[in-house]
């Protein structure tokens, strides 16, 4: 099939100049195009507003297909337990068991810990949820991994405030917008997130790879103190979230610490909550000082890279202790 | 004459006398799904991977083959625009790669003016598949090993789909040209 012939110029100067106009415009929108990327690449928050406007009007949309997803997985899992149930069920009974022990332990841990909190003077100010709401859809053609969520600057979100699922940490708020939120998953490859080993005090980072695992990078090099099966939580350093919440699971182990999975994969959750700053002064704080420029929380992309700077030095600072 | 068939004097745009295609319907079409198709992969929830390729684009590359000469050469860049709200890339990317698609596309079609399916599908394929890496590289995350190789599945799908798109192009287009405006 040849192109329709209106599209060869010949000797017609009208023809002739509206092709070269047609190339004209879009080497001139390639370049434009060019400019903007290098300015949104420079200030990822440049364009913030006009994507939450876009993120709002889609949500609606992605509310209804949050509710067919939670909807149909629950299919799957009651067609899949009449498959096992008896041996779901004895295996269920012992394990009740077993946590019903565990429970009394921790009553009793919980009972020890707030009179060492008495002693210490110390106030443990249970954050409230900010909002709840569902997962309405993610950035799925980007190499990006970040989600939205179906509320907004209305419900009092703001960027940088932790996404926590009942199982454990999402991710970061990142951008806001009316009735929509855009977050950052913890699988993004610009993901850093200070986490310690829940048992003891190893101190380390988890940084998204980009393909769904978590690389555990720890901050004192040395022998590898990480074993497969290690449940790695949040050690609260950076001030964003509250210490002690799930992140992930070590699968493998490397030279400089290990492979993690997700706790809380954000596809299999129904419902999140956005919780408060934890220590919203001390992230201000942190945020200030370089030169000025940008106000704090104006650009969050390149806040993940940077916080390792001062969280470094606090988790060093606990890890000499 | 229409007693014996229905169909009798109307083609696949539909009855031939005293109709027209509708002037709105006839421009609007190859935009509105582009625009439909960009938000589209946004309702699945993507947290390992990137899924799907990204439908606006193969709408365009699609409309583009099916269809050249229809959408200006400078189309790419309001799409792009659009695309970029919702695909989770830097603001700016898909207005420099999709304008920079349709100026190769161009000059491709200049330099092989006689073309099949076949070579449609090829074309398709390498600028998609160039754009693909074009777009992990300015997605503005660190291009890691292990999302080159998870996003793999992007650029085969994308390739995968052109048949398809295409097939759907055709069909918006039959609906797009069908006299649906009578003419008293």
């Amino acid at each position: 099939m040849a192109p329709p012939s209106s599209r060869r110029a010949g000797f017609s100067k009208k023809a002739q100049f509206s092709l070269f106009t047609g190339y004209l415009l879009a080497g001139a929108a390639a370049l434009l195009g060019a400019g903007l990327l290098a300015l949104s690449l420079w200030q990822p928050a440049a364009f913030a507003p006009l994507r939450g406007v876009a993120s709002d009007v889609v949500t609606p949309a992605g509310t209804g297909t949050a509710a067919v997803r939670s909807g149909s997985q629950g299919i799957f899992a009651s067609i899949a337990g009449y498959f096992n149930a008896g041996s779901q069920n004895a295996e269920l009974r012992r394990e009740n068991e077993i946590a019903r022990i565990r429970l009394a332990e921790a009553e009793a841990v919980k009972a020890e810990n707030l009179r060492l909190k008495g002693l210490l003077a110390l106030r443990d100010a249970e954050s409230k949820p900010v909002a709840t709401a569902r997962l309405v859809g993610s950035t799925a053609t980007s190499g990006r991994r970040h989600a939205y969520l179906g509320a907004g600057s209305a419900s009092g979100i703001k960027p940088g405030m932790p996404v926590l699922s009942e199982r454990g940490v999402i991710g970061r708020v990142l951008e806001t917008g009316r009735f929509s939120s855009r977050v950052l998953l913890l699988t993004d490859s610009e993901s850093v997130l200070p986490v310690r080993r829940a048992k003891d005090n190893v101190i380390a980072f988890a940084e998204g790879r980009g393909d769904g695992l978590l690389r555990i990078r720890l901050v004192n090099l040395g022998v590898n103190p990480l074993k497969v099966g290690d449940m790695m939580v949040t050690s609260g350093a950076g001030g964003y979230y509250r210490p002690g919440v799930a992140v992930a699971i070590i699968a493998r182990i490397t030279p400089d610490g290990g492979i993690a999975r997700l706790v809380a994969e954000p596809a299999a959750t129904n419902f999140v909550s956005v919780l408060p700053i934890h220590e919203a002064e001390a992230v201000a704080e942190l945020e200030a000082p370089p030169s000025g420029a940008a106000p704090p929380g104006a650009s969050p992309s390149p806040a993940p890279p940077s916080s390792p700077t001062p969280a470094a030095t606090t988790g060093g600072a606990a890890a000499e202790e | 004459m229409e007693r014996l068939d229905p169909r009798a004097r109307s083609d696949i745009y539909g009855l031939r006398i005293n109709r027209a295609p509708d002037p709105w319907r006839v421009r609007s079409v190859p935009y509105a799904s582009i625009m439909l198709a960009s938000p589209l992969p946004v309702l699945l929830i993507a947290d390992t991977m990137p899924l799907l390729p990204s439908f606006g684009f193969l709408m365009l590359l699609g409309w583009r083959m099916v269809r050249p000469g229809l959408l200006p050469l400078w189309a790419g860049a309001p799409l792009g625009a659009f695309d970029d709200l919702f695909s989770g890339q830097p603001f700016g990317s898909a207005i420099l790669l999709w304008s920079l698609a349709m100026i190769a596309i161009e000059a491709i079609e200049a330099r092989f003016p006689w073309r099949g399916f076949w070579q449609d599908w090829f074309t398709a394929s390498v600028i998609a598949a160039v754009c693909w890496l074009a777009s992990l590289v300015v997605s503005g995350a660190s291009l890691t090993p292990e999302m080159l190789l998870v996003a793999a599945p992007q650029a085969l799908a994308s390739v995968l789909l052109y048949p398809m798109i295409a097939r759907i192009v055709a069909g918006l287009d039959r609906f797009r040209l069908s006299r649906a405006r009578r003419i008293d």
